[in-house]
Order: C-alpha cells, then sequence, then structure tokens
C-alpha cells in the first residue's frame, strides 16, 4: 500500500541531485569566467537570504531585524581577527557565537507576539543593536574595522590568494546551505511547518510552539552570523552598512524575489539584487529606484518569486514529479 | 521532556483514575465556577460542567452563549477570570495550552484545523511525531520518521481517507479536512476530545461518518462537543448542557433537556428536525 507513496520521493530525489550537482559545478567553474569577489559577494548575500528564509519561509516568522545578526557578526568576526589575531575559521566561529547569542535574545522577546508585532520588535532591537554599533569604541563609528587580514585558512592556506578564498566561501556556502536543508528536511523541520501553517493547532497537538519559534530563531541568527563573519572576511572590512534596517530590508526584497518558502529561491533573489547593485552602481541610474520597482513587480505580478513561480508553472511541476492521486 | 504529563496509564484501557472513587462512570474533566470577562462583558459565569468517560456530552446553546469560550477555557487558550478546572485528578486552571494537550484534553476547532500545505500523510505524522518522541531532532533525515507510517496510515483508514493520503489538505473537500482533523486528533490517543462543531456544513453523508467516528470514538473516551444539528446531538449523547447568555440553562439527558420549556424558548422554537 505504501509503495507507491514511497518510490515517488524517490525519483524527485534524484532529479534534484543532478540539478544540486550542476549547480555545484558551475558554482565550481564560476570564478575561472566571473570575477570572483562578486561572486563571493554573491555566495555570502546568497546564504544570509537562504538563513532568513528557514525563519520566514518554513516558520512563518517576518523579522525585519536580521541586519543585527548580519552586521553583528561581521564585528565581531573582523574584530576576532584584526585585533584577537583569530585565524579566519576562528574568527568566523566567533561571529556566529556572537550571532547566535544576539538572535537568542532578540527571538526571547520577538517570540512573545505574533505578525507586525513581532516584526516590530525585531526592528527596534535591530535599531538598538544598530545605535550601539555607532557608539561602541571597538566597531570604530563610522570609520567600520578597515584592513581586517584574511590569513591563513587551517595555518597553510593563503585566503589572500582569490581562488583560494572563493573555494573557501563555496565550501561555507555549501556547508551552510546542507545545514539549512538538513533543518528543513527533518522532524524538527516538519513541526515548523506545522507551525507556520496552523499554530493554534499545533498548540493544541500538544507542541510547546514559543519553543520551536525560538530555535528556529536562533538557528537563523547562527547561519546569518555565518554568512556575515565569511563577508567580513572577504571584503576585509566590517561597517554600519551591515547593521542598519537598509540591509534588513534588502534581505526580505531577495528572499521575496526569489521565493519565500522555497529551498533555493532566495539564492536567486540575492544573486539578482547582488548583480543589480554591481552594474547600477556605475551607471548613472539609482539602484534604490530600481530595486524599488521591482519590488513592486514582483508583489503585483508575481507573487510567488521566480522560483517559487516556476514551481508552480508546468515545468517546475514535471521537474518536481509530485506524486499522483 | 513531556512523557511525564501523560496520563501513566495510558493505553486504551476501560479504567481511569478517578473509577474506584465515585459512583457510575468516572468524571475526566470538569469545571468548577467558571467565569471569564472581557473587560464588562461577561462571556462565561458560573459554570459547573463534568465530563464523563465513555460517554458523549454535548454543550448547545443559541449563536453568542459562550460555548466556544467554554471550550477556549477549557482547553486553556484562554485564562478564566475565576473558578478551577480538574482534569484527570489534576488542577488545570494555570496550565498552558499545550502542557494540557500533553496530559490528554484535545480540541479541535470551529473552523478547520489542518495544516493546508501538508500532505494528509503528514497531517496525521505532525501530531505522532511528538508521543513519538520526533520533534526535535533537526539532524535527522525526513525518512526518519517513516516509522510512524504505520500508525499514521492505520488512523487514516480509520477515517476512510486512504486513497487521499497522498493528497494536500487543502485540496480535500471540507468534510474530509473535518475528518482528517479527527484523524490527527486521535493520533494523540486522549483521554478528553473537546470536539468544536464537528459536523458545521457537512453534508448528510459525511455527518453519518463523522457520527459513526464519535461513537466509535467515545467507547473508551469522554467527548465534549459544541453542536447544532439536533438530531446528531439526539442521536450521539449521553448529556446535554444547554447554555445561555454565558451561565447554564439546564443539564441532563436529551429528552429531559428537549423537554423543557425554557430550553425551546432559548432557541426560539427551534424543533427537532
Amino acid at each position: 500500500m505504501s509503495e507507491a507513496a514511497l518510490s515517488a520521493p524517490k525519483t524527485r530525489l534524484n532529479r534534484e541531485t543532478v540539478l544540486i550537482l550542476i549547480g555545484v559545478a558551475l558554482l565550481i567553474f564560476a570564478p575561472f569566467h566571473v570575477y570572483p569577489v562578486f561572486l563571493m559577494k554573491v555566495l555570502c548575500f546568497a546564504l544570509f537570504a537562504c538563513a532568513f528564509n528557514l525563519l520566514l519561509g518554513y516558520t512563518g516568522i517576518l523579522s525585519f531585524g536580521h541586519a543585527a545578526f548580519f552586521g553583528g557578526a561581521a564585528y565581531f568576526t573582523a574584530h576576532a581577527v584584526k585585533e584577537w589575531g583569530f585565524s579566519p575559521e576562528l574568527g568566523i566561529l566567533t561571529g556566529v557565537a556572537g550571532a547566535t547569542a544576539l538572535g537568542l535574545v532578540i527571538g526571547f522577546l520577538a517570540i512573545r507576539r505574533q505578525g507586525i508585532y513581532s516584526t516590530m520588535i525585531t526592528l527596534a532591537m535591530a535599531q538598538m543593536f544598530a545605535f550601539f554599533c555607532l557608539q561602541a569604541s571597538f566597531t570604530h563609528g563610522e570609520d567600520g574595522i578597515q584592513g581586517v587580514p584574511r590569513g591563513y585558512l587551517f595555518g597553510f592556506i593563503d585566503l589572500e590568494q582569490p581562488l583560494n578564498m572563493y573555494f573557501f566561501v563555496l565550501g561555507v556556502f555549501l556547508v551552510g546551505m546542507f545545514m539549512i536543508w538538513r533543518i528543513i528536511n527533518s522532524p524538527f523541520g516538519m513541526i515548523l511547518k506545522s507551525v507556520r501553517e496552523n499554530e493554534n493547532r499545533a498548540i493544541s497537538l500538544g507542541y510547546s510552539v514559543s519553543r520551536y519559534k525560538l530555535a528556529a530563531f536562533v538557528m537563523s541568527a547562527a547561519l546569518t552570523g555565518l554568512a556575515g563573519g565569511l563577508k567580513a572576511i572577504v571584503f576585509q572590512f566590517a561597517t554600519l552598512t551591515d547593521v542598519s534596517w537598509q540591509m534588513s530590508g534588502e534581505v526580505v526584497l531577495m528572499t521575496l524575489l526569489g521565493g519565500i518558502g522555497t529551498f533555493v529561491g532566495p539564492i536567486f533573489g540575492a544573486a539578482l539584487i547582488a548583480t543589480l547593485e554591481n552594474y547600477l552602481a556605475t551607471s548613472e541610474f539609482p539602484v534604490t529606484v530600481i530595486t524599488g520597482i521591482i519590488f513592486m513587480v514582483c508583489v503585483l505580478v508575481f507573487r510567488r518569486g521566480i522560483i517559487g513561480e516556476l514551481y508552480a508553472s508546468r515545468l517546475g511541476r514535471m521537474l518536481a514529479s509530485k506524486p499522483e492521486n | 521532556m513531556t512523557a511525564t504529563q501523560t496520563n501513566p496509564a495510558g493505553g486504551r484501557g476501560t479504567s481511569s483514575p478517578l473509577a474506584d472513587q465515585r459512583q457510575g462512570p468516572s468524571v475526566v474533566l470538569s469545571a468548577r465556577g467558571l467565569r471569564r470577562d472581557f473587560g464588562g462583558f461577561i462571556a462565561v459565569n458560573n459554570v459547573d460542567l463534568d465530563v464523563h468517560h465513555a460517554r458523549v456530552h454535548a454543550l448547545i446553546g443559541p449563536n453568542g452563549a459562550g460555548k466556544t469560550t467554554v471550550f477556549n477555557l477549557l482547553t486553556k487558550f484562554l485564562q478564566p477570570s475565576s473558578g478551577t478546572i480538574t482534569l484527570l485528578g489534576n488542577d488545570i486552571t494555570k496550565t498552558n495550552p499545550a502542557k494540557v494537550a500533553r496530559m490528554g484534553l484535545v480540541r479541535s476547532f470551529q473552523i478547520s484545523a489542518v495544516f493546508p500545505h501538508l500532505t494528509v500523510l503528514d497531517n496525521v505524522r505532525v501530531a505522532l511525531q511528538r508521543p513519538s518522541g520526533l520533534s526535535t531532532q533537526f539532524w535527522l533525515p525526513m525518512t526518519s520518521l517513516n516509522r510512524l507510517n504505520e500508525r499514521a496510515l492505520e488512523l487514516i483508514e480509520a477515517v476512510g481517507l486512504t486513497d487521499a493520503r497522498n493528497s494536500t489538505a487543502a485540496d480535500l473537500s471540507y468534510g474530509r479536512k473535518r475528518v482528517l482533523e479527527i484523524a490527527t486528533t486521535l493520533a494523540l490517543d486522549p483521554k478528553v476530545l473537546l470536539l468544536d462543531e464537528p459536523m458545521a456544513g457537512m453534508g448528510h453523508e459525511d455527518v453519518h461518518t463523522v457520527s459513526d467516528i464519535i461513537r466509535e470514538v467515545a467507547k473508551d473516551r469522554a467527548i465534549l462537543m459544541v453542536e447544532h444539528n439536533l438530531k446528531v446531538v439526539a442521536d450521539l449523547c449521553h448529556q446535554v448542557t444547554v447554555l445561555q447568555r454565558g451561565e447554564i440553562l439546564t443539564s441532563g439527558d436529551y429528552r429531559t433537556v428537549s423537554q423543557d420549556e425554557r430550553v425551546r424558548v432559548a432557541y426560539m422554537g427551534t424543533e427537532h428536525d
């Protein structure tokens, strides 16, 4: 009886595996054709957006304060590497630890309320943290932490070499993505989805929903911290830009554009926004106007986002090959 | 973490912790002097209620009588302003709703409460995950949940949804969504079931199906249900409590209650159709 149910996901997994392998292969060969620093920027933001999507898309919590985790981790990593002489991998772990702690505090307060109120709490807390970053001495205020050395990975891989740096970033990105994928497709992830779908029903089934929400919030913050710390090593600086509320807005935009609640959607959203910023930076067009227009078009015309629309289309359904009944 | 809260008696036995303390069927859920006000408005006042093991108890009354509020109070989705609630001998007046559910008091909602974008199988598995201790593992693959399939498919079969087990819950008809909800509720093997209008909006066929399921389920559980369909109440329920303006008008078996003049007035002549 369960044969049909078991065989269908298997073919689906195979197709997905093939698509993932193609994607990874493209990323391996990409730096030989595209400017590596740009690619690294895309990967950092893609991981950021996917970590954010873990919370928005799979738990149903909209945070407008994720810049605190992203920028905070960048500061912690930059400080640890530059002032304390940490190796890059330890520096990034310091960033992750800092973002996790921040996530615990902000998440603890935010999950006390629902919907817009919860979002406002995240925004307020992130703004307070941004102000702290402006005032604290270790962040060097408006100047930010500049000239962070990339150092030697594990003590012997020179990250000043662009390709070494790129493959390190790609490795961290893939590990981060795997962790997100594992969380989503786990028993825990199933409960997160049920909370997203119907919170009261989840409570009435005996789940202490706030614990699951907090856990998801902290995991999202930690993975965001991974992206933020990585970015500090790539660009060798940490500034106020990364903790500002605009950054929180940008990640919402990336996720929405790519497709909320789709696993790979935010990667495409992040790539699109980063590309636009890169190319428009040298032109006369103001970037914010263009991204604003794209945002409106997305909301009005393709609300599911690029990948969300693709999944909904015939091609997407064919690729996903959902079990028929 | 949760196992300690469930009733140690467990299983589907017919004995109940209070069985030897009382005459007749044992009381598993009781409320005394339950009251809830919202600002100046008293939604529920001085409600005493005893729900017995292996009995179906109906809570009826006109719209706005406070039936759903009583449900929310009993399941602790709302905190009572005063009064006490006892579940299986434990005072749950101050307990949170998730814990109440873990203690064996599970409710359904007036509007069908399924997880719309999950499949039927996943809907039931979500309910089975917690009692099986498979709800916090974020490092395990989804296939670790396959050992719940057998039990889940049993429950799905019991409510006649086998053909739809891989459908998305949102695609089911209204009646089948409600039936799915009952299956997920039963997955918890609750001691007390609170059903908020389980038949509302259903066709005749579905009403029969659900009635049969409820009758079967009630053999070793207590059921408290809000229901407007008085034919269903007459057929199914051992006891009926009538609420009006937040207070209990009367309580007793269906025949006694339906012949009560005050009940007829409250219902403005609603007849047994």
